[in-house]
């Protein structure tokens, strides 16, 4: 089947398999490696993308499902000269990622994360992110990423007594 | 106060081995010196971008993809197996049995801890040939040109099997009525016993005011790194020289363990480990695939390429823990304890993996933990059962030991009628004790001060508010109730001193290699055995040497894991890669150093002795003005146009470093637990751990590892667990049934350190990537028991699952019901 669609600004047409998941598509056809496969049954978010604005679980979707749509992936997240989207950048400053696997859809579920909900709280970071999983952090500091990029004032009062809190 | 926002509560003094520069180093609070910043990570960028390359993201072109034909019977004889169907499908190039594949193995998959001379070890292929023994064992691998063929091809491989009676739980399999290889005519693999006086320890016992006795499980656990598995092999097109790609830990041992198993001379195989998305125990391992790749590779003369699926991996790649333990302890009427004794049941699965039989020993000398316990008996007897092998996972052996005593501890502090922290401060090795020598009398633990770690966390908690409030909930009949956990854990690592490995039977050393090299240019290369994956030593190898140096770490370059650049290495595991390999770049950095003042000595007419390194120069003490950059004395040592008499061209020094002890990081955790006693389910509500992992080179990461491994303990004790069926069947094998955290679960954690370096190594530290998973579970399962304990619930295992904390409240709330014993 044939299907267009914009991914990171660049528009183009592709015949894909009817069965060819998303993440596939852009992992294979397109070559956009950064979006990762953690699991085969939707659970770890890995492979996060951003279709028409929103969050998705690029293993979701079928490929053929995109036709029409704008999609970024983390490779399109930061600016053109390199410099790193507000979000990647705390995550780099709040030693938010160890391994990194599964950070590209941690960090694009965090951007549209704090965009639905402005001036979200701990909690409420914690309850967003649900459908990312990650081994290595303990979510800790990737709580305080996103609640730095989303320059939430009270990050100190809501991780206090920690030392990510404490550390502004 | 430091960056951290803390307070250092203790500096030990250290022994005279301990080098200046490392102790002064521990304060952490120069802003000079580079070791001790909170640096932030080199490794991210490429990572937060999509630029790093796993191991699926590599563009091989011409690779044939494999997949695996695994069984789906725990075990059973293998009869014909009908590869036509799929060698006829579209884009297969070649369907392979085991039988095929025969005659391409020099030797078999390699266990290199045989640790008893008559420990049983059956042949153990990449593809079963006779008989499949669990779930998941691979008969066949398919070859084709694209991922989906293979997976297409591989449902229409027709195998025909003979089911067997099969035994999934260890101490079902010790009674060897259902054989897992019939042929051996046991399930033993082996029986250890590390007893040095059984006569005093049971003359201990016999005298004993207090005694207690806890059966613990310890839970067969998936180690679930984000990233699966991932393995590709690719023939040079000529000289006959194979480079293997993997997501693996281990690229030197694997360089090895390949060469060994497929009969390619080592030094034609070259090993990369890309970046890799973590590892946790699971990636340091030799696996079936990696070998097949390899062999089909050279059979086919084509890059042959494998990635693992999620639900592969709870079928293809080790589990962790999977033991039973029984402990018993012998105290005074104080509660002082003078003997313990430990039985094991070990549980290895169908087959021995690299060091699958030695993981229960990791543990078998150190359960006294942190506690002087003279009297020693530790016993353990593994058996084969139709399950995925064991082997390493986060602690290996030490987080088993450390849940043991720790809980043991708890349930005689209750028999004593003291508080757990009394009894723990009554037990504690004191610091005057060190080098202690532990009552196996193979063990010498060079440092340690436990006491002050426990008071620190206790305050954090504020102990005495939240005990009364726990005490308010009880007497209002509150349904949710208040458990406070406490845990003090010590640490075997920095593996390790290859004599001590020689004594356990491991195959290898423990040794570890670092070249640094100054470029004339003024840039700096460290090459490190080391191999990374997630622990960003390229940021704080470059910060070590750059603290030496004096200079901009940017300037350091840090090269891994790839054994063509690398060609030396024992890689990362066992928390050693700073005590072992950091401790490697720091002495050849020592020795780049004392060639330089040689060279810039002989240049400007001084003694190499009265040169000192300020700020990237070599200055003469005293008189600034004469001093050489550093760079300029690697350019001199580069054109050699005027070295010293007999001095060689470059400025560079290899060191291969072989520890003199292992190191032993302590800490106390302590856990506050919210329990619905209505609906037994337990929530984490804090979390406070004060570590000790000597100097920390950078506190932020060090921070990082500690988080990272607290979860993964938590985990232990309050969600995962990898469900075999009596038939063999394991029904977890999807992250929708296996349950690694998301961040709703998990509470922020507080931590704080104390400052106690290791006498046995120039930098004084000690390791901290397996600290928090070691103190985590029994820190937890402790405070989930004393939640409860005013209703008379004594015992529970892990998971402490809502259906298991409720079962036991019921079961402890009916007047007749046993207090002891597993709940269901």
């Amino acid at each position: 089947m044939q299907i267009s669609l914009s991914v990171n600004g660049v528009s183009s047409t592709h015949d894909v398999e009817p069965r060819q998941l998303l993440v596939y598509f852009l992992r294979d056809t397109l070559g956009l490696t950064g979006t990762n496969v953690g699991c085969d049954t939707s659970s770890c978010g890995a492979c996060t993308i951003h279709v028409d604005g929103d969050s998705v679980k690029s293993c979701t979707m079928l490929a053929v499902q995109a036709d029409g749509c704008e999609l970024t992936t983390i490779e399109g997240l930061a600016a053109a000269d390199g410099t790193l989207h507000p979000m990647q950048q705390a995550f780099h400053e709040n030693h938010g990622l160890q391994c990194g696997y599964c950070t590209p859809g941690m960090v694009m579920a965090a951007t549209s994360l704090i965009e639905e909900q402005p001036g979200l709280d701990e909690a409420a970071v914690r309850e967003g992110l649900e459908g990312n999983l990650c081994r290595c952090t303990g979510y800790h500091n990737i709580v305080a990423a996103v609640l730095a990029a989303a320059g939430t004032t009270d990050t100190e009062v809501s991780l206090a007594g920690t030392e990510a809190g404490v550390r502004s | 106060m430091n960056a951290t926002g803390t307070d250092e509560l203790t500096v030990t003094e250290a022994a005279d081995t301990v080098d200046q520069a490392g102790l002064e180093a521990t304060g952490n609070g120069d802003a000079e010196r580079m070791f001790g910043q909170r640096r932030l990570r080199r490794e991210d960028p490429p990572l937060l971008t999509g630029e790093s390359r796993f191991i699926d993201d590599l563009d091989l072109p011409g690779a044939l993809w494999a997949v695996l034909v695994r069984s789906p019977y725990a075990n059973a004889n293998i009869g014909s197996i009908d590869t036509s169907a799929a060698a006829a499908a579209d884009g297969v190039v070649a369907v392979h049995t085991g039988a095929e594949l025969a005659e391409d193995w020099a030797n078999p998959m390699p266990c290199a801890w045989p640790v008893t001379d008559d420990m049983v070890n059956p042949p153990h292929h990449p593809l079963a040939t006779d008989a499949v023994r669990y779930v998941g064992d691979a008969v066949a691998v398919v070859l084709a040109t694209t991922r989906q063929a293979a997976v297409d091809a591989a449902e229409q491989v027709i195998v025909e099997y003979e089911p067997l009676p099969a035994v999934a739980d260890p101490e079902e399999a010790a009674a060897n009525q259902v054989l897992v290889h019939p042929d051996l005519g046991t399930n033993v693999c082996y029986d250890y016993d590390v007893t040095p006086d059984p006569d005093a320890v049971e003359a201990a016992f016999s005298a004993a005011a207090h005694t207690v006795s806890e059966r613990y499980v310890q839970q067969r656990l998936l180690p679930s790194a984000m990233e699966p598995r991932g393995t590709a092999a690719v023939p040079e097109p000529f000289g006959g020289n194979i480079t293997v790609y993997s997501s693996t830990q281990i690229p030197h041992i694997l360089k090895l363990m390949l060469a060994i198993t497929c009969g390619v001379p080592e030094h034609k195989v070259r090993v990369v480990a890309p970046a890799v998305g973590g590892g946790f125990g699971a990636k340091l391992n030799v696996y079936a695939e990696e070998v097949l790749c390899v062999a089909l590779a050279r059979r086919h003369g084509t890059p042959v390429r494998w990635t693992e699926t999620r639900s592969e991996t709870a079928q293809a790649t080790i589990h962790g823990r999977g033991q039973v333990q029984y402990i018993e302890l012998a105290a005074d009427d104080a509660g002082k304890v003078n003997a313990m004794k430990v039985r094991l049941v070990g549980d290895m699965g169908g087959y021995l993996q690299l060091l699958t039989p030695g993981i229960p020993l990791l543990g078998g000398f150190i359960y006294h933990g942190v506690y002087d316990i003279p009297n020693y008996s530790f016993k353990c007897q593994s058996v084969f059962t139709n399950a995925v092998p064991t082997d390493a996972y986060r602690g290996a052996g030490r987080p088993e030991a450390t849940y043991a005593i720790e809980r043991a501890m708890d349930a005689l502090a209750r028999k004593v009628g003291v508080t757990p922290e009394e009894l723990r401060r009554r037990n504690y090795i004191r610091p005057e004790q060190f080098p202690y020598t532990n009552p196996t009398g193979a063990i010498v633990m060079d440092s340690g001060n436990y006491e002050p770690s426990l008071t620190r966390a206790l305050e954090m908690l504020g102990i005495d508010d939240v005990r009364a409030e726990q005490q308010r909930r009880r007497d209002a009949g509150d349904s949710k109730v208040l458990g406070i956990g406490i845990c003090t854990y010590m640490e075997m690592c920095g593996l390790a001193p290859s004599r001590t490995l020689a004594a356990l039977k491991y195959s290898a050393g423990g040794w570890e290699a670092a070249t640094v090299r100054m470029l004339p240019t003024g840039g700096v290369q460290v090459v490190t055995g080391t191999s990374p994956h997630g622990q960003g030593h390229e940021t704080s190898w470059a910060m070590l040497v750059a603290d030496q140096l004096g200079i901009d770490p940017d300037l350091v370059e840090v090269l891994h894991s790839d054994t063509a650049i690398s060609p030396l290495g024992l890689d990362t595991y066992g928390s050693r890669s700073l005590s072992v390999g950091g401790t490697a770049v720091h002495l050849a950095t020592e020795q780049v150093i004392e060639k330089a003042k040689r060279i810039a000595g002989h240049l400007m007419e001084a003694s190499p002795d009265d040169l000192e390194v300020v700020a990237g120069s070599l200055q003469v003490k005293g008189t600034p003005s004469k001093s050489m950059t550093l760079q300029e004395v690697a350019f001199a040592a580069f054109a050699a146009h005027d070295l010293p008499e007999g001095e060689e061209p470059n400025l560079e020094a290899q060191v291969s470093w072989d520890p003199p002890n292992f190191t032993f990081p302590f800490g106390t955790h302590v856990a506050l637990v919210e329990i619905d006693t209505e609906t037994g389910d337990v929530r984490l509500q804090r979390y406070i751990a004060v570590d000790d992992c000597g100097p920390q080179v950078n506190p932020m990461i060090v921070e990082g590892q500690v988080h990272g491994g607290i979860l993964q303990g938590v985990a232990h004790a309050l969600w995962e667990e990898a469900v075999y069926d009596t038939d063999g069947q394991l029904r977890t094998v999807t992250l929708g049934d296996y349950l690694v955290p998301s961040a709703a679960e998990t509470p922020g954690f507080e931590l704080d350190h104390t400052v106690t370096p290791s006498p046995s190594n120039p930098m004084g530290v000690k390791g901290v990537g397996e600290a928090g998973t070691i103190g985590a579970a029994p820190t937890v399962m402790n405070a989930v028991i004393d939640g409860l304990s005013h209703l008379g619930v004594t015992a529970m295992d892990m998971p402490a699952s809502p259906q298991r904390v409720w079962s036991a409240i019921q079961s402890a709330e009916r007047p007749t019901a046993p207090q002891e014993g597993s709940a269901p």
